[in-house]
């Protein structure tokens, strides 16, 4: 099994989805020769010319709209937002049309369509380049959420994506994009509403989404140090989320952690704590802990961007504080 | 075109009626008087076409052949409603005719119609779709994005501006800097104004304009000049504030597109008075038989709440 880069998992991920079904089609800004800021798309155009890779001028809201209406009509498009923060400029279209139109429509018309776009970060890039919006859109019904961890999920979950017949957000972690896994050379793809344990654990449950997910797995490593057992959970998909698998960890290890990137406040970390704490209260032995970016927006300076989001040195922390009962009472 | 627009008008006048009767939910925007624009477009187009809609959209889905019973049932949010009562007046989508869908938020359908143009040329396939707006929707940034690459991937769009002179309870005049149709032609979107009020003049610039952007040559912009008989909305009655009412009086007697043509057939000898008042008659006939048939159709089942969210499988 080949190790490869997310982005070159996210470029195989497109590339076959387009020889399999000539429907799909990339457009974005700087998607075709550019290849995007984060090269993630090059060579596609190459194979696919310009009619399938389509470069937009810098109007978000536009070529937003015009991937519904071609969703709505037979094509399933792709549509790559440079950064996560201009989701804010797709809103309408999105979340006013792309998610609604299914219902309003009482099942007539799908728009299948993939919003690829990104989060994260620590890239330095202050704040209208590096917010983690993915609780925004989870929030609206109708669109599902997909958060890729590795290379292998970001193949896996956008070759699902696009074989969707609902809108479809994807999140790549911006910072992940040259971060090697071992990738299947055979086709596969990933289930959305089904989460994954990578680490079994008996003592916390450590539940963290896209790039937490690296950073529970470190902390993890940390926690056995001191005889702690941890087990790691990657949701992979917020919605639909596996809540099954979640309830079933934490019913057997009694005590969860959840991280994630986006703003704590009214976030994710927020509805699955509070799904634990709902369904499965009783098997708790101490309150769910959440975990996500700090409540501000993103500071240029590293040494204050850095500090707002959180590290396994952290997560560790909260994990020993929690088995050691002293934040019942204590959050 | 004669039954088409009476068909609208007969249609409008019912939905008034249940809204003062109460027993339709909600509100409501009617098309009166603009009639001639919706069906001297559709008339030009085939099946296969596709159209988007606004808020003020029951003409464009009856031009676009829908049919009265399941109208009126999702104006009263029946389950035989074309949306199984979960759009309503503002949300009717009919896609075995081509209707893209009418859209509540002012403007919002120009990135579907445009992107359903895009969808045929990548496709090799000629259907032409058209962009129904209003004034009101000239005032939205979407508009210029979308029109922007319209013009620059030469797409089978036609975007047909309804302009009824008010921009909700405020003269056009107040919002609109500049001539509209210069808008358009500033990205070299070749631009029409017509008489919205005269289907036969509309109807032979829309066939004009399908039939070349089926060719390849569009994108084309249309302002069809027009006029509103209601308010905004069907409880906008007190609007001398905005509009005087010699005005409105002006238009229903001496500019009504039914009556001109009438007028018009009666001349050429198409048509005599008895013709054209039992063929209005027979489309009264068929709307009361449907306003019954939606009073007493089924609402939705409860369980249907939560369907239709996703796509399954």
């Amino acid at each position: 099994m080949p190790e490869i880069t997310l982005s070159q998992a996210v470029n195989q991920a497109i590339a076959e989805e387009m020889r399999r079904d000539e429907t799909v089609f990339l457009i974005g800004e700087d998607v075709a020769e550019a290849g995007t800021p984060f090269k993630v798309t090059s060579g596609l155009v190459e194979e696919f010319s310009t009619d399938r890779i389509i470069d937009t001028p810098i109007s978000e809201p536009g070529f937003m709209g015009l991937a519904v209406g071609a969703a709505m009509t037979g094509s399933r498009p792709i549509v790559d937002l440079m950064f996560g923060d201009f989701l804010f400029l797709v809103m309408d279209q999105l979340c006013n049309q792309a998610a609604k139109i299914h219902y309003m429509s009482g099942g007539k018309l799908n728009v299948p369509l993939v919003l690829r776009t990104n989060l994260g970060a620590t890239r330095r890039s202050a704040a209208q380049h590096s917010q983690s919006l993915h609780a925004l859109v989870a929030h609206i019904p109708g669109l599902k959420v997909a958060m890729p961890s590795s290379a292998y999920e970001a193949k896996g979950l956008l070759k699902t994506a696009i074989r969707d017949d609902n809108p479809v957000v994807i999140f790549e972690d911006k910072l992940m994009y040259q971060d090697k896994a071992f990738v299947p050379e055979e086709e596969y793809r990933l289930p959305f509403g089904k989460a994954a344990i990578l680490r079994e654990g008996t003592d916390v449950t450590l539940i963290g989404t896209s790039s937490m997910r690296q950073v529970c797995e470190k902390a993890a490593l940390l926690l056995e140090q001191d005889g702690i057992n941890a087990e790691v959970i990657d949701p992979r998909t917020l919605v639909p989320l596996d809540e099954s698998t979640i309830l079933d960890s934490v019913k057997r290890t009694s005590r969860a952690i959840v991280v994630d990137e986006g703003h704590q406040n009214f976030g994710t970390t927020a509805e699955i704590a509070s799904r634990i704490s709902e369904k499965a209260f009783y098997f708790l032995d101490a309150p769910v802990v959440r975990m996500g970016a700090m409540d501000v927006p993103i500071p240029f300076s590293p040494v204050l961007e850095d500090i707002t989001v959180p590290t396994a040195e952290g997560v560790a922390d909260k994990a020993r504080k929690l088995v050691a009962g002293e934040l019942i009472h204590a959050l | 075109m004669y039954t088409q627009m009476a068909k609208i008008r007969v249609f409008e006048d019912n939905a008034n009626q249940l809204y003062l009767d109460a027993k339709m939910p909600g509100l409501t925007h009617m098309y009166s008087g603009e009639e001639a624009v919706a069906v001297g477009i559709c008339e030009a187009l085939k099946v296969t076409d596709k159209i988007t809609s606004t808020h003020r959209g029951h003409g464009h889905c009856m031009a676009k052949g829908a049919d009265f019973r399941q109208m009126f049932c999702e104006l009263l949010g029946k389950v035989n409603g074309y949306c199984r009562g979960k759009g309503g007046s503002m949300h009717i989508a009919d896609q075995t005719n081509g209707n893209l869908g009418a859209n509540a938020i002012v403007g919002g359908s120009m990135g579907i119609a445009t992107g359903s143009a895009l969808r045929a040329k990548l496709q090799k396939s000629d259907d032409v779709t058209v962009c129904f707006f209003g004034d009101g929707a000239t005032a939205q940034g979407l508009m210029y994005e979308v029109m922007n690459m319209a013009a620059l991937w030469k797409l089978p769009v036609i975007y047909a501006c309804e302009n009824n002179g008010y921009s909700e309870y405020t003269s056009t005049d107040e919002i609109a800097a500049g001539e509209i149709l210069e808008r358009a032609r500033a990205f070299g979107i070749e631009a029409f104004s017509v008489d919205g009020q005269d289907v036969i003049a509309v109807n032979r610039l829309a066939s004009e304009l399908v039939e070349k952007a089926r060719k390849g040559k569009g994108p084309f912009f249309i302002e069809l000049m027009t006029y509103r008989y209601h308010g905004h909305h069907v409880g906008d009655i007190n609007r001398t504030y905005y509009r005087s009412k010699e005005e409105e009086t002006e238009w229903k007697k001496n500019r009504d597109p039914i009556e001109i043509l009438g007028t018009f057939l009666k001349t050429e000898g198409i048509a005599n008075d008895d013709e054209l008042r039992e063929l209005y008659l027979k489309v009264r006939s068929e709307a009361s038989e449907a306003v019954d048939y939606a009073i007493n159709a089924d609402y939705p089942d409860i369980s249907e709440v939560d369907m239709h969210v996703f796509q399954e499988g």
